[in-house]
């Protein structure tokens, strides 16, 4: 498949197989009215086999997640049928309610308004931890 | 505005200079009584304490200043189902300064977020509990003339023991000290200690079940209580809750200028005949709590210059 099928969007590559959905859960992609394309298990020369995700929209993408959920993701930008920008999303220092504390403990177990906020404390290890009670959240 | 939440948010500067002004207090307490005239700090308590809320009232009454709060979180509306952050920034509208304890972890972050008046944390869950960090500092400085250079050992539940694990995290910005861990295997200190904390800043510690085999080598001893309400398994807290006695038998192999701590209350860890002994420290700990909790709100509110 080629990416200037789309217009207007992003091309959501070099995803590990089988984790599209993931991703389009938590992008919310459901949501929107536009064409999202998600390609499971095409083939890769680097990675053997890849998913994909295309979305036909010019929407606020959550860099943040992506690079929580895989660092090794590859963003393209289209605008107007071009490709204008291609990166790989960094781990995100802080993230907003992406991850929920699990502690019975932590006061996000009784306050439910509350955003879980979690805080990167080791990028070697990519662990995060809740900003209230500090908790490891993954 | 600054709050106190965690150890970590006084620098080494910071914490040094509160402990001198609570040695100055300790000096003479009556050139600091009329400190806090017509300041008031409301102590709010939603988790049942003697020490810390008397001690932090003692503390704003003996700089001059009055002090209202409530004990426990069914005399709040926290029982009619309001959320910290409500209360905090009600409370705040009555008060110069809040004290607050409360059963869940991060809770005093969360008050401090809304509170348009310093926040101090008088503990949160197993989580932490800085102004015992504070007053543990003071009583090793006031004990051993120092905060460098000393062998301490941790000795009881170091797992849910939040005065461990701040006292550990504040000990690391200084030099010198030799950290030995004595606990159960159930009660171990935290992986995350060890490594963000102790790996992370390159410090030697040991870890061990026995105390008679260690207790010759230290210049400190940091006794815990088994906390029963961080159990949820009654038959654990059983199980485990007279595993270290401490005795004047087990003290002949200890050094003679020994200081015991213990952030109180002690239920069984440590027998009654060894409150006489002059190497136990942790009656004095209490006053120095006081102490340290005067200059602290001095600093918070602004009025050390």
């Amino acid at each position: 498949m080629n990416i200037d099928t789309i217009k207007n969007g992003y091309v959501i590559d070099h995803i590990k197989a089988g984790q599209a959905m993931e991703i389009y859960d938590y992008l919310r992609l459901g949501d929107l009215d536009c064409s999202v394309a998600i390609i499971k298990n095409a083939r890769s020369q680097k990675m053997g086999r890849k998913d994909i995700i295309k979305i036909d929209q010019n929407i606020p993408i959550d860099i943040d997640v992506l690079g929580y959920l895989d660092p090794n993701i590859t963003i393209n930008v289209i605008r107007n049928n071009e490709k204008v920008k291609k990166f790989k999303p960094d781990l995100p220092e802080k993230l907003v309610n992406v991850i929920s504390c699990k502690n019975p403990r932590c006061i996000t177990s009784i306050e439910q308004e509350l955003p879980h906020i979690c805080i990167l404390t080791d990028p070697e290890n990519r662990t995060y931890r809740c900003q209230y009670c500090e908790s490891k959240v993954n | 505005m600054k709050h106190l939440i965690d150890i970590k948010d006084l620098s080494i500067e910071e914490i040094n200079e509160l402990i001198c002004v609570a040695n100055s207090i300790i000096a003479d307490e009556n050139s600091y009584s009329q400190m806090c005239r017509g300041k008031i700090l409301a102590t709010l308590f939603f988790e049942p304490s003697t020490r810390t809320r008397l001690s932090f009232e003692s503390a704003m009454l003996r700089l001059g200043g009055q002090v209202l709060g409530f004990s426990s979180a069914n005399s709040s509306s926290a029982a009619k189902g309001e959320s910290v952050s409500d209360t905090i920034r009600t409370v705040s509208c009555y008060s110069d300064i809040i004290a607050m304890r409360h059963p869940k972890e991060g809770a005093p972050f969360v008050g401090s977020l809304t509170s348009t008046v310093p926040v101090i944390n008088a503990g949160d869950g197993g989580h932490n509990h800085p102004t015992q960090t504070l007053t543990d500092l003071l009583t090793i400085h006031q004990e051993k003339g120092r905060l460098t250079n000393f062998t301490i050992g941790f000795c009881g539940d170091l797992k849910f023991g939040r005065t461990v694990h701040s006292l550990v995290t504040a000990l690391t910005r200084y030099t010198g000290i030799k950290f030995v861990f004595i606990s159960p295997h159930e009660l171990t200190i935290p992986e995350y200690l060890k490594k963000e904390v102790l790996a992370k800043n390159q410090i030697a510690y040991t870890e061990t079940t026995n105390l008679e085999d260690s207790i010759h080598d230290l210049d400190i001893l940091y006794m815990t209580r088994v906390q029963k309400e961080r159990f949820f398994n009654e038959d654990d807290y059983v199980r485990l809750k007279d595993y270290y006695i401490l005795t004047k038998a087990k003290l002949e192999k200890a050094k003679t200028d020994l200081c015991i701590m213990h952030p109180l209350p002690r239920v069984n860890e440590i027998a009654v005949e060894v409150d006489s002994d002059p190497r136990a420290c942790y009656f004095k700990q209490v006053s120095y709590g006081r102490y340290i909790r005067m200059a602290l709100i001095l600093k918070l509110l602004d009025l050390l210059n």
